[in-house]
């Protein structure tokens, strides 16, 4: 990659105007149109074509090297696609911005593996996440405000942690990271949530609190879940959208999906 | 509020603060007042000596803060605190005048030597010393913002950022031997008479800029202080921990590297200008890839992610150093391999860290300060001590 290049896209973006409310008129939030990804010849992405409406949870279930992570990684800008294009709403086309302008326009992303703060508090891995001015300068001065506390404290009881909100987050267990995790998510007021197997390695009862917590958001976000775990999907989907070799095989309900003989050959037959 | 947040709630900076400042009282008094056949005396020599340590100590401070807190481990850093120090040589080479060897009003005498008739334009306003002082600022951190935005925004991170900063140092070295680039060559800059008008080997000049490499040391420390405590100072440790859900938190993860490295790249660059008087002479020996490791480990002996720790870390080092190759001179490079390999294996958390376990603290101290300092600042913290 070139200096130009460099310079260009540095200089050239300038954050789009999220303060505008999102087109949304008809009613879908997030397009993702015919987009390929290829790396070394491999398609990890073959023309692959998904809705995602509002408010609405989705379930996006693969067998592995279907394209799920890389899809997500589309969406949040980590990597751009060779063809197609995704749009947010009607007017913000997602490929032109960033990894932060993207967290910063309402697009929350959870990784596979619990990633947060170690080294910092509960209460502080929620600060940083809070929605505010994220430039530099800005940060060195800046304090929470009255209702930026308050949603602080809203979302700790959300996640059931408010009584952890002074501990170490390298202290928490695997499970009430993952929970952590997402109320950062929540603080950046997002839009759309992208969750990336989020009852991996959790017990039983934690696994239920989870599907409780992602149920309660949906409605107010929309909620894109990525999750091996076919028991949780049964108990949270509504709406599921199989993956196969980089594109949609086929979407529906969880009956339609199950009884569908292309998944059951490619992915739940055996 | 504010002294509570940057000095009170830090205890191991108060105390070597503290120490720094009782010995800006002590050594001026010891050298000027008490009598040469005293005990107490203490030589011009030491006093210079410390000075240089003060020196290193606030190098070891900028390393330390870009890497304990941010995690760039920069294998460069001899090279701007050596810009900072040819900037202030370029003054003092101008402040010579007709008193060089050859006499010639303006040309210094290495220009002279190479038959030049005229001074380059980059030699000309260092005649004034407010320019020098910019210069001291500008030019290690116009290298450090040009050099860390094409780095960082090519995402360049951990060893190879390490090994590239050390080819900027070496590179550096290698142009300033030539005698074309006009800095003397591989002599460098030496023979300076005097500084702001005082000769420079008099006692009173050599304790003035000990009291202003101490001031320095603590106005850099203070301002330290004041980005760790920030909401930048937590996201600077949460870019060291979890870079890319630092990113995906909106933070443009680039900007924070390449500021605080500029600031840093700055920092040295005034340890750099504060030397060169005191020493005597800047050369290219300053930009040897070899300081800029050994500064490294300076700040791990002494506890990386503790502004202070960086601070214990440089005087004991070079404290050791003096001791060691007055006896064995040949030995010291193995000693020093010796420490860093003891330091990484025993004392992960430096010197620091080990009066920390002597002291039995709670948990919490016994992570990196960089954290604690930061639950300090809640007003309720006194629950997440019991948590913990």
């Amino acid at each position: 990659m070139n200096i130009f290049s460099h310079a260009r896209r540095s200089l050239g973006q300038s954050d789009p105007n999220f303060g505008a409310p999102l087109d949304t008129t008809h009613g879908t939030i997030l397009y993702v149109e015919g987009v390929t990804v290829s790396f070394d010849g491999f398609r990890a992405l073959n023309n692959l074509n998904l809705y995602i409406d509002e408010g609405e949870l989705r379930c996006i279930i693969g067998p592995n090297g279907a394209g799920k992570t890389t899809m997500m990684d589309v969406i949040t800008g980590k990597t751009k696609p060779d063809a197609g294009s995704v749009y947010f709403g009607q007017q913000i086309n997602l490929l032109e911005l960033s990894e932060h302008q993207i967290a910063r326009g309402g697009i929350g992303r959870k990784f596979q593996k619990p990633t947060i703060f170690e080294a910092l508090s509960v209460y502080e891995n929620l600060e940083l996440a809070t929605a505010a001015d994220k430039r530099v300068w800005w940060t060195l001065t800046q304090q929470l405000n009255s209702a930026q506390k308050f949603r602080i404290d809203e979302v700790l009881v959300q996640i059931g942690l408010q009584e952890h909100r002074h501990k170490n987050a390298g202290a928490l267990s695997h499970g009430q990271k993952q929970w952590l995790e997402i109320g950062m998510l929540l603080m950046q007021s997002p839009r759309v949530l992208l969750v990336d197997e989020p009852v991996a390695g959790m017990t039983g009862e934690e696994t239920e609190k989870t599907a409780e917590l992602l149920l309660s958001l949906a409605g107010k976000h929309s909620v894109i879940v990525v999750e091996h775990d076919m028991k949780f999907v049964r108990s949270i989907a509504r709406k599921v959208t199989v993956l196969h070799q980089g594109s949609v095989l086929t979407e529906g309900t969880m009956d339609q999906v199950q009884n569908d003989p292309k998944v059951i050959e490619v992915y739940l037959g055996e | 509020m504010l002294t509570q947040r940057l000095l009170l709630s830090d205890r191991g900076g108060m105390i070597v603060l503290g120490l720094v400042l009782l010995a800006m009282v002590l050594v001026p008094i010891c050298n000027l007042l008490v009598p040469e056949t005293s005990a107490l005396h203490v030589s011009t020599f030491t006093v210079t000596l410390l000075g240089k340590f003060l020196c290193y100590a606030l190098l070891a401070l900028a390393v330390d803060l870009i890497w304990g807190y941010c995690g760039i481990l920069s294998l460069g850093h001899g090279a701007f605190f050596a810009l900072g120090g040819y900037a202030m040589g370029m003054y003092l080479m101008r402040q010579i005048g007709p008193r060089g060897q050859y006499g010639d009003p303006v040309l210094p005498d290495f220009m002279v030597f190479l038959n030049w008739q005229e001074l380059p334009w980059y030699w000309q306003g260092f005649d004034m010393f407010w320019f020098a002082m910019l210069m001291v600022l500008l030019v290690p951190g116009l290298l450090a913002f040009v050099f860390g935005w094409l780095a960082f925004r090519s995402r360049v991170t951990g060893v190879y950022f390490s090994i590239i900063t050390q080819a900027l140092t070496y590179a550096l070295m290698l142009a300033f031997f030539r005698n074309e680039m006009g800095f003397g060559g591989n002599n460098g800059l030496t023979d300076f008479k005097d500084i702001l008008g005082f000769p420079i080997a008099a006692n009173g000049t050599r304790i003035s800029l000990f009291l202003a490499s101490g001031f320095s040391l603590i106005l850099a420390y203070i301002a330290c202080r004041y980005i760790v405590t920030s909401r930048m100072g937590k996201i600077v440790v949460s870019i060291r921990d979890a870079e890319s859900r630092t990113r995906f938190c909106g933070y443009k993860v680039e900007s924070y590297k390449l500021w605080l490295f500029v600031f840093s790249a700055m920092l040295a660059g005034i340890a750099g200008a504060l030397y060169v008087p005191q020493v005597g002479i800047i050369n290219p020996g300053e930009f040897s890839p070899l300081n800029s490791i050994e500064l490294v480990v300076w700040v791990a002996t002494g506890g990386r992610g503790t502004l202070f720790g960086a601070i214990v870390g440089a005087f004991t080092v070079n404290y050791g150093k003096t001791i060691f190759t007055s006896y064995s001179p040949e030995t010291w490079l193995f000693a020093l391999g010796a420490l860093f390999v003891i330091v990484t294996l025993v004392l992960p958390k430096g010197l620091v860290g080990l009066f920390n376990r002597f002291k039995k603290a709670p948990a919490s101290s016994d992570a990196v300060t960089a954290n604690t300092t930061a639950t300090e600042k809640n007003p309720d913290s006194s629950t997440s001590k019991e948590a913990v």
